[in-house]
């Protein structure tokens, strides 16, 4: 296109390309927030009572353990792995939660940090063995998530209820936000995790090497990035993301039990891929999984408005739009592969 | 001289792809016989066979069954995490086609027609997946994702969201009945088994599959119809998850959409690993995928009579896959050649 040798900035300005595919990047999250609107309005329309402040903020009240997980599964997917250890992490999150609070008489606010610095450390060991032995993430986190779930057997069989009143206090807290809705500080605490997550994710050394690591690992070593110490660290942001997640579901829950957060990887998983986040890494946003979350829940409550659906049209819906989302980013992505 | 011979074959031995599989099944069973008396011991009761092993053969024979169909997907560098769902629409389809009859003698649909049926839904199931893979070019384990939370959703459409209960007695010939002797799903499995190995050993398919899983471009060019067969292996592998269903389903005489076959697709790909096959592809073995099955079985057995509360199982599990992918790692084996470093003579002169 040029001609002669071009400075950095010159062939910056006139290539234009690299603005196109950014424009194509964002469509599958414009179709993703377009269509919870549609689902929206559609429920608006149908059904009486679904306009309202507070059913939607119910869908952040009621999903706000699941943004917060699978805001951190965006970043092992962005890496170009897959957590599925989530879910039992947050089982076992409340199950340690439960045991240290009721049977050992700790105070909440000793053991919150505990559990998180637990899922942290958790993390950061199958992140680990994924790095530095070329394990495989799908095998590796599979390990983990039988290890986490048989962990919490270990515990106690049978579900532990909280009873702990400051526990009781804090799920009770509700915080105004109009004319008489109000959030929980479980959907507040996700809303912050997920700005958070927006601004390491395109705004820091760590985010940038997340995106260059799940885009081609070979060049992103060979451009001198911390590949390993950035996989390493993805996991061990999806282990904190997953005990957050799990004290969130303490709150909502009041009880540990080992089979709390069953197949919950699945929802986080869909959530992040119709949110627009490739899974073969490098491509995708955080802002993108929010909605990915919200358009989950918002068809369960309109299922839930419904009343003559049943329940598992919900799996057969999830099943369907990922795979709309799927073949369209396999077209999007053909083209893009064509372009280069 | 005797001894570096003897250590020869103990290494050939081992080097083998099924030496590691079969000496953890030997250890789990000498186990199991080291803390039950009467384990090792078979009998002939009720004109049957009867015995703690032939138990953990009989039990293990779904898992078998799916873990051989995973093998094949395995081979051709996918993965199939749908089966556990598939296992659960088959079980549902046999239950409605034989319909809810409290005669133990009704039938909505003839036994023939209801087998049919419910194979042939999970071959669609797995050839689904296989178009997803083979032809959209998706990646095998989105792919099979969507069916896996689809397919639950599904299953449960067709149980109407409950557990249906069977009543009808031929159906449960397939899961719990006996053929001279020896339980029908075990004889179910080793037919799978041995059509399988003589349709991977007598023809060029097995070569043609480890080709597409080596390398797939390199398959296309030279000539094998890697699409085709890709596609041909989801299909097999939904159609053994179906089979898988029969057995399940007819076994504990009820189908629940919802449980039936509920982390299957792990403990198959699991059992996959432990015979040795490794998830990149290409080279596979069947009968370790069997052995990894009866390893699971056992193990499951062991922890039972020990006493210990079966969930703590996935504990035992998830040490087994850790021991497991650490071994077949080659990094990790270099990391500890790299503390026993020692010379290697003999190796070198094989090469």
């Amino acid at each position: 296109m040029n001609s002669g040798l071009p400075t950095l900035t010159q062939h910056r300005k006139e290539d234009t390309p690299p603005r196109k595919t950014s424009r194509s990047r964002y469509l599958p999250l414009a179709a993703t927030v377009s269509l919870f609107i549609a689902v929206s309005v559609l429920g608006s329309v149908m059904y009486t009572g679904f306009f309202s402040p507070q059913v939607f903020l119910n869908l952040l009240i009621d999903n706000a353990f699941l943004i917060v997980v699978a805001v951190g599964e965006t970043f092992v997917i962005l890496s170009g792995g897959i957590d599925l250890s989530v879910g039992s992490v947050i089982a076992l999150t409340t199950m340690v939660s439960a045991a240290l609070v009721e049977k050992a008489g700790w105070h909440p606010l000793v053991v919150i940090p505990l559990v998180l610095a637990m899922g942290t450390a958790f993390g950061t060991l199958m992140g680990w063995l994924i790095a530095r032995f070329r394990l495989q993430p799908f095998i590796v986190t599979l390990a983990g998530m039988f290890l986490a779930r048989g962990l919490c057997y270990l515990i106690s069989i049978d579900s532990i209820s909280i009873t702990d009143p400051w526990y009781a206090a804090v799920s009770q807290i509700r915080i105004p936000v109009m004319s008489g809705a109000s959030l929980s500080l479980g959907a507040v605490i996700a809303l912050v995790v997920l700005a958070a997550a927006v601004f390491v994710a395109h705004y820091t050394p760590f985010g940038r090497t997340i995106y260059a690591v799940g885009g081609n690992p070979h060049s992103a070593l060979l451009m001198g990035l911390p590949v390993n110490a950035a996989t390493i660290g993805a996991y061990a942001l999806s282990g904190f993301c997953s005990a957050l997640g799990g004290v969130l579901f303490t709150f909502y829950m009041l009880s540990g039990y080992g089979l709390h957060a069953m197949g919950l990887e699945l929802d986080a998983i869909a959530s992040v891929v119709i949110g627009g986040t490739l899974l073969t890494g490098g491509v995708g946003y955080v802002i993108g999984t929010l909605f990915g979350v919200l358009l989950l829940g918002i068809i369960q409550t309109l299922i839930s408005f419904d009343g003559s659906l049943s329940s598992w049209w919900t799996k057969i819906a999830v099943g369907a739009l990922l795979l709309v989302f799927c073949l369209s980013q396999r077209a999007f992505g053909d083209r893009g592969a064509a372009k280069r | 001289m005797d001894d570096t011979v003897r250590r020869g074959m103990l290494r050939s031995a081992m080097e083998h792809r099924l030496g590691w599989p079969i000496v953890t099944l030997a250890l789990l069973l000498a186990l199991n016989a080291a803390f039950n008396p009467g384990f090792l011991h078979v009998e002939w009761r009720d004109h049957h066979l009867y015995g703690s092993l032939v138990d953990i053969l009989n039990r293990a024979a779904p898992l078998a069954v799916v873990a051989l169909g995973m093998t094949i997907v395995i081979a051709t560098r996918g993965i199939d995490i749908s089966v556990g769902a598939v296992v659960a629409i088959a079980g549902a389809v046999a239950a409605w086609t034989i319909g809810g009859s409290v005669a133990g003698t009704v039938t909505r649909f003839p036994l023939p027609v209801v087998i049919v049926a419910a194979l042939g839904v999970a071959l669609l199931c797995g050839l689904w997946n296989g178009l997803l893979v083979a032809r959209a070019g998706m990646q095998p384990i989105i792919a099979t994702l969507i069916l896996m939370v689809a397919g639950r959703g599904i299953a449960q459409l067709i149980t109407s969201g409950q557990i249906i209960t069977i009543y009808y007695s031929p159906y449960f010939f397939f899961g719990g009945g006996y053929l001279l002797g020896v339980p029908v799903s075990i004889l179910i499995v080793a037919l799978v088994f041995v059509l399988l190995y003589l349709a991977i050993t007598r023809t060029a398919l097995g070569l043609f599959l480890q080709a597409i899983g080596i390398n797939p471009t390199a398959a296309r060019v030279a000539g094998v119809q890697a699409r085709r067969l890709t596609l041909g292996a989801y299909a097999f592998s939904g159609l053994c998850a179906g089979v898988a269903g029969i057995l399940i389903s007819s076994n504990v005489k009820s189908a629940d959409g919802n449980n039936a076959g509920l982390l299957l697709e792990l403990d198959a790909i699991l059992a996959v690993t432990l015979g040795g096959t490794a998830l990149t592809g290409g080279r596979f073995t069947l009968a370790g995928s069997v052995i990894g099955a009866l390893i699971i079985q056992t193990l499951t057995y062991l922890i039972y009579s020990l006493g210990v509360p079966p969930e703590v199982n996935l504990v035992v599990k998830a040490i087994v896959v850790f021991a497991v992918m650490m071994l077949q790692s080659g990094e990790f084996r270099a990391t500890v050649a790299k503390f026993a470093r020692r010379p290697l003579p003999d190796r070198e002169v094989r090469r």
